[in-house]
């Protein structure tokens, strides 16, 4: 039986308590409501927790989503919509939640959102939906905004332990084939999409394991891969198909998925993977670690059961992390459980400025990892044999605001030392992956390498080819992502009805009059050869 | 602002009998807007129109020894073959769940029989069990044509030098150079006899075959470096050198030909995992750069690549590696004391 910070039981008495009492007051006022406690989520002790995998944080119990979502009060123009991403009505869901009401208030959620029960885990929330909530607001507190991540990721794994999630229903076959380059969240969602649209649909993925940035990045203790096994699942009963071990760009080329494979449109979400390194003097050493490979080691490749697997992994007993972002904590989070003894993270900004999600670094700190903010790494020692021995620091002050509005650091000359350290994971970023763009001509990018899409339909410079993802954005969030994919299946979608309208009010003419023009000669070719095949 | 919340069903909710559950769930359907819940059955199978279904991935086709530890191996793999250039590799594992990726360079492909040859030496677990797979058997995982083709042009001569294995990468980007109409030399370098690989595939290709071996016991008693030297040194010096072998001996022809200013190619064979420039495991430093051997690479120029440190990094895990072996060792002794357990 695992230790947790506040017994689950405890908790879970106290929620049906004060529910019992508001039961019996009838019906709430604001005033009521706002008096609600909080409610915290069964998190597991620290102490032992940072030797495991097993996912840090339990969903709340029934009684305490309940009473969590009694917290809300209903506000006429909902500040948490404006915030999310992708628009769920969440005053909404919270009401059925708080009426009991759980499966209606999972399908309220899953109007707009696919995968709530790895955004309810992974979502910086104070940042979007309980950033400006009237009930945090009312109790000057971000802290107290109403936890809808919370509430979101309990209904979402309540339905999932309920029994297998049905089905959505999938249109009638329409002959069209779409072609979803990347298993990450924003492909996933487009294969959703086009697929209840009645589309063929195949995704292809570089890896042999699905799930792109949630398989191989964020780690088991923050996101359980049965999670996300059973996203992919559901995909699979809906009849998506799935090529693993496919590079698009060198197993194929893109070009090529359309002109000789025949699918009709193709969604490019393979994401921003290309780690950024600071070029500084030492990073070449051994022991220097992209957070990229060390994560992709430890999930992916299957170090964290040391003994199990072939892939080995780096041991360290003193790890220096460079970065403020998800991708350091989940690193740091990670070196810790792999047996190192010291993990530092050095953040050249100050923990205002921390794009990390505020949960993580509060779990980060518990599990005993130190943060150094303004501080940054100058460049890596190494020992005669090439290896890692010490990180020079140099420490920064705050100084004017720059373009992002936030204070620049600026280094205080001569404050230097020496960190003495074994192992260095560099998290400071992302860039856009270039295998696909460079070996698709035509395909048009930004100065950073992000392919540039029309705002409105996701469409990229070449026809019948979409984008989304942090391969449009540069290094976001799952749920970007996800409202990226949405767009462009919208746009998908429509691009493929309306060439059904118009293919089928051509029909009589198009057998007869030749025609030079592209799109629809090059979708009578596929028809043909289609039923070449057939009667073949 | 009214609230209509029952307590007694959402705290029994959890505690229920599954059938009551199920009524509940249905409850709250009927709640839902309908649009989001129509049907629930799954779809059986594929849709109609769908891809050809495909026939086993990555079979195994042949296999043969080519000398001790030295095997070839012939792949199902269509779409790789087909794709494939000169100078690509592929990266594989024997295990789905715990295997680790390795890079192998193509060594040759069939296009017609969708079929791409690799040629590996038995070094450690993953090539041990590679070599242990036999006909009939399927790779769970193979992904590529990866990296950058080697740049195919007419240069004028030629100079190809492959050591032990590295030999087997060589042939593709050799035959490649002799179609452009390059004069070609090919310096096969071996620890001993048994090791030369692909000889007389070589002999048809090249217009001068030099082999030499450490031992003396086919050939000349050389090093490779002696027959470039002299090559770079004699009234026709070659206008491109590309070397493939262990990284020392790349390292030693680079500084061979670096006098004479006769530009030098080498191909790397970094650690890598996921082999697109998504990790950064395999990057090496190149003329005071960072590049990533799996996407920029694996051929660079010899003369500005940092060995040392490239020869550092991949002993990155030699501890691990070793600690792997050593338990494996106890394990196969355990095993052979008590055949039976």
């Amino acid at each position: 039986m695992p230790r947790y910070v506040e017994d689950p039981n405890k908790l879970n008495a106290r929620a049906r308590g004060l529910l019992e009492e508001l039961r019996d007051k009838g019906t709430l006022k604001m005033k009521d409501r706002l008096a609600i406690p909080v409610q915290r989520p069964p998190v597991l002790d620290p102490g032992e927790r940072s030797r495991w995998q097993e996912e840090v944080e339990k969903p709340l119990t029934p009684a305490q989503a309940v009473l969590e979502s009694m917290r809300c009060i209903q506000c006429k123009n909902p500040a948490c919509v404006k915030g999310c991403p992708v628009a769920i009505d969440i005053p909404e869901f919270l009401r059925l939640t708080a009426e009991g009401n759980f499966s209606a208030a999972i399908e309220v959620i899953k109007r707009t959102s696919l995968l709530p029960a790895i955004c309810g885990r992974v979502c910086p929330q104070e940042r979007q939906c309980q950033k400006d909530c009237a009930v945090g607001k009312s109790l000057k507190d971000v802290g107290l905004a109403v936890a809808i991540g919370k509430v979101e990721r309990f209904l979402a794994d309540w339905q999932r332990n309920q029994a297998q999630a049905p089905v959505p229903r999938i249109k009638s076959p329409s002959g069209r084939k779409v072609a979803v380059i990347g298993s990450g969240p924003a492909g996933l969602v487009v294969a959703a999409d086009c697929r209840r649209e009645g589309h063929q649909v195949t995704v292809f993925e570089a890896f042999h394991k699905l799930g792109g940035v949630l398989r191989y990045g964020i780690p088991e203790f923050r996101l359980p891969k049965e999670v996300v096994d059973a996203e992919i699942d559901l995909l699979r009963r809906m009849g998506v198909e799935f090529r693993t071990n496919f590079v698009v760009g060198r197993t194929r080329k893109l070009l090529d998925l359309m002109d000789k494979d025949g699918f009709d449109a193709v969604f490019i979400g393979s994401g921003a993977g290309l780690p950024v390194f600071t070029g500084m003097p030492g990073e070449d050493l051994v022991g220097v670690f992209s957070a990229n490979e060390y994560l992709t080691r430890a999930n992916m490749m299957g170090a964290i059961h040391p003994g199990r697997t072939d892939t080995p992994m780096f041991v360290s007993r003193r790890t220096v992390v460079l970065g403020g972002g998800n991708v350091a904590m989940d690193a740091c989070r990670m070196a810790r459980r792999l047996g190192a003894e010291e993990v530092v993270v050095l953040y050249r900004r100050s923990r205002t400025e921390m794009p990390a999600r505020a949960e993580e670094v509060e779990h980060a700190l518990e599990e005993g990892i130190e943060i150094r903010f303004l501080e940054n790494a100058l460049g890596v020692l190494g020992d005669e044999s090439g290896r890692v021995r010490a990180v020079t620091v140099q420490r920064y002050a705050l100084g004017e605001p720059d373009a992002s509005g936030r204070r620049r650091p600026v280094p205080i000359e001569g404050d230097t030392y020496e960190l003495p350290a074994d192992a260095v994971l560099v998290a400071i970023g992302n860039n856009s992956n270039p295998l696909l763009t460079s070996t698709t001509p035509g395909l048009e990018v930004n100065a950073r390498g992000n392919i540039v899409v029309d705002p409105e339909t996701g469409c990229t410079s070449l026809e019948r080819v979409f984008a989304g993802g942090d391969i449009v954005l540069g290094a976001a969030t799952v749920i970007l992502a996800m409202g990226e994919g949405r767009r462009a299946a919208r746009s998908i979608n429509e691009m493929l009805a309306r060439e059904a309208i118009e293919e089928a009010a051509d029909a009589p003419r198009a057998h007869a009059a030749p025609t030079g023009h592209w799109a629809p000669g090059r979708l009578r070719r596929r028809r043909l050869a289609l039923g070449t095949r057939r009667r073949g | 602002m009214s609230s209509d919340f029952e307590i007694s069903r959402v705290l029994g909710e959890g505690s229920l009998p599954p059938s009551r559950r199920r009524r509940l769930r249905r409850l709250g359907e009927d709640a839902s807007d309908p649009a989001v819940h129509e049907g629930s059955e799954a779809v059986p199978g594929l849709p109609e129109g769908s891809l050809e279904p495909v026939p086993p991935e990555f079979e195994i086709l042949s296999v043969e020894t080519l000398a001790e530890k030295v095997m070839r191996m012939r792949v199902r793999a269509p779409l790789i073959a087909q794709e494939r250039k000169p100078g690509q590799f592929i990266l594989l594992q024997t295990d789905v769940e715990y295997g680790e990726r390795i890079p192998l360079t193509i060594a040759d492909a069939d296009p017609r029989q969708g079929s791409i040859t690799l040629i590996f030496q038995v070094v450690g677990k993953t090539t041990q069990e590679l070599a242990s797979l036999k006909v009939g058997d399927a790779l769970p995982v193979l992904v590529g044509p990866l990296g950058t083709p080697t740049h195919i042009e007419k240069y004028g001569r030629v100079v190809a030098v492959g050591g032990g294995i590295g030999v087997a990468p060589l042939y593709p980007i050799v035959e490649g150079m002799k179609a452009a109409g390059n004069h070609l030399t090919v310096i096969a370098g071996a620890r001993t006899r048994e090791l030369v690989i692909l000889e007389s595939e070589m002999r048809a290709m090249a217009d001068d075959y030099i082999v030499v071996t450490d031992d003396g016991s086919y050939g000349r008693k050389a090093l490779v470096t002696q027959p470039l030297k002299e090559l770079c040194e004699g009234p026709e010096p070659p206008d491109l050198v590309i070397a493939i072998g262990p990284p020392i001996m790349m390292k030693f022809c680079a500084e061979t030909t670096r006098p004479y200013g006769v530009r030098t190619l080498v191909s790397l064979n970094t650690i890598m995992v996921d082999g697109t420039g998504m990790c950064g495991g395999c990057r090496v430093n190149v003329g005071g750069k960072t590049r990533f051997v799996c996407v920029d690479g694996p051929e660079f120029d010899g003369h500005q690549v940092d060995f040392d440190n490239m020869i550092a990094r991949l002993g990155a895990y030699r501890d691990q590696e070793k600690r792997a072996r050593d338990h494996a060792c106890r394990l196969q002794a355990l095993a052979e004391k008590h055949p039976h357990a």
